[in-house]
């Protein structure tokens, strides 16, 4: 069997999206699509938890079928790492549950077999996601206010590839940046297996006033898609070099 | 909600409640509550008479995680590294409520440092080959302990040893640390990756050691091995170990044997030095002793023939 790839959209933001259309519907778009849309809200350091604005964070992650939290800055390196981790475990738990459902009915889910069962269960789940291939796509706000923080979210970004390559299965990154000097996203850093040298290319972020988050999404989605289509080409081209 | 999955949940059980498994049907009296981790909340129970620690989450998945774990180490030999599985289950509160809960063995003890200021410097060399041992045991079946910091150890009197009361971190060799704390994660110190190594749970000892003497611990700086070097020469009961603390921090060693040789060696050398004053004294009351015994020996065995005849 050949190993699935696990895709993955990380939206690092510090506020509400003002432009365009409802990230939460492109998230559910991206969600049919296959990929996960994880939302990390944060907050600035005299802000108390979960203001009003951040609602639209755990709106865009559940119906993106991925996972989000609001955290301060100094936590966020660790909270980026888990929080792509958890929604790994959680989108493979949801093939799981599926292929359960086939064998057993309905309505059974993993959390329905006995204790003995799902510890099997969750091993299998365990090395599947130790063994996969990954793919992040890190979309950053860089509007007006998160340009204090851009610091923090690229230190975290660093160590989230070094927690990722740490596991069996390879791992590839890119990085855009929301709203774009002429359109909706801007590459920041193409797909690469590390994010070490991303040091030099994030200063070239510039901020702006406008969030434009579900444009932005869906522009991501797209990014995954031309890749996909490239990658096919390219397969097409070098034959039976798969197998 | 499964979205929020490692949020923390105060699940909050009164004491006096009775908790019964859906499956195997055990039922645990609450006693009261003992702590809470970023996964579960830990409950002081009672079954069948006897005290229990019951983690009780509604994380169904991670805590069947936790409990892997538990089980693998209950195979590993000898096996004193994580407290003792008991029971596996669920509790069904209503149709659509449903927690997920394991029972194990109780651990009472103190902590590490409050433990060496009550008993005295001389146990951190104890201690030290204590964990290495275990870990040595740990690593030599395929394990990795991970999460190793000071909250995760406590010291049980008689005789005084550590025991690893939380094992959620766990982790298969060669795979990625499942998790980690920051101050005692090599990769956040930019000096190792997070792969579970036996060189991982070494830096992440010395580290522990560190906090003994450190509690408000300390935090990065653009030299992080400068600043660990300099945090255990500040450090005078730990003056003693320093080489190999520092080899341990650099990841040279590739075993926990290795370092426990290193320290054994430094300990029996200290001994050796201290020896000769303690010797005289020995010298001097051995030969009495043995004349005592004798001579007790001899009246005794005068005793006991007297009474039989």
């Amino acid at each position: 069997m050949k190993k699935g790839t696990l895709k993955q959209i990380l939206l690092v933001t510090d506020g509400c999206s003002n432009k365009g259309e409802d990230p939460v519907a492109t998230a559910a778009l991206a969600h049919q699509q296959g990929i996960a849309v994880n939302v990390i809200g944060i907050l600035d350091d005299d802000q108390t938890e979960d203001p009003e604005g951040l609602q639209e964070v755990e709106d865009v992650a559940l119906s993106g079928g991925g996972v989000s939290q609001i955290v301060y800055q100094e936590s966020l390196a660790q909270t980026v790492q888990m929080v792509t981790k958890q929604a790994m475990t959680q989108t493979l738990q949801g093939f799981v549950n599926n292929e359960l459902k086939q064998i057993l009915g309905p309505k059974q889910t993993l959390e329905d077999l006995d204790p003995e069962k799902r510890g099997e269960v969750m091993e299998v789940v365990e090395d599947m996601g130790e063994t996969c291939d990954l793919e992040v796509l890190v979309l950053v706000d860089t509007s007006a206010s998160m340009y204090d923080k851009i610091e923090t979210v690229k230190e975290a970004l660093i160590d989230l590839s070094l927690s990722l390559n740490a596991r069996i299965g390879r791992n590839r990154f890119s990085i855009f940046s929301f709203p774009g000097r002429r359109k909706d996203v801007e590459l920041v850093f193409d797909w690469s297996p590390r994010l070490d040298e991303i040091s030099s290319v994030f200063p070239k972020l510039t901020s702006g006033g406008i969030t434009p988050t579900g444009p932005a999404i869906r522009e991501a989605m797209y990014q995954f898609g031309k890749k996909g289509l490239l990658r096919s080409l390219r397969d097409e081209k070098s034959g039976m070099e798969e197998a | 909600m499964r979205n929020q999955a490692w949020k923390k949940h105060n699940i909050d059980i009164r004491p006096g409640t009775v908790i019964q498994g859906k499956w195997h049907k055990n039922s645990y009296l609450i006693k009261k509550k003992l702590g809470q981790g970023a996964i579960g909340t830990v409950y002081l129970c009672e079954t069948n008479g006897k005290q229990a620690a019951l983690k009780i989450s509604e994380q169904g998945t991670s805590m069947t995680v936790e409990v892997n774990v538990l089980k693998a180490l209950k195979k590993v030999q000898g096996n004193r590294l994580g407290p003792y599985l008991l029971d596996v289950d669920d509790w069904q509160i209503t149709k659509h409520r449903k927690y997920s809960f394991y029972v194990m063995e109780y651990l009472q003890g103190e902590s590490l440092p409050s433990f060496i200021k009550k008993n005295g410097m001389e146990w951190i060399g104890v201690f030290i080959l204590q964990l290495l041992e275990d870990l040595e045991n740990l690593h030599q079946s395929g394990w990795v302990f991970g999460d190793l910091k000071l909250d995760n150890l406590l010291v049980v009197a008689s005789p005084p040893s550590v025991r690893w009361v939380d094992v959620g971190g766990t982790t298969q060799m060669g795979r990625a640390i499942k998790e980690y704390t920051e101050f005692y994660d090599r990769g956040y110190w930019g000096i190792g990756s997070r792969r579970a190594e036996p060189s991982y749970d070494l830096f992440a000892l010395v580290m522990v050691l560190l906090e003994v003497f450190y509690p408000d611990r300390f935090s990065k700086s653009p030299n992080p091995e400068q600043t660990l070097f300099k945090k255990i020469n500040g450090v005078k009961a730990l003056r003693p170990y320093n080489s190999s603390l520092k080899k341990a921090i650099l990841g040279k060693y590739q075993s926990s044997r290795e370092m426990k040789r290193d320290i054994t060696q430094i300990l029996s050398s200290r001994q050796k030095r201290r020896r000769p004053k303690r010797d005289k004294n020995q010298v001097n009351i051995l030969p009495f002793l043995i004349e005592l015994g004798g001579i007790l020996l001899l009246a005794l065995s005068y005793y006991f023939s007297s009474l039989l005849f």
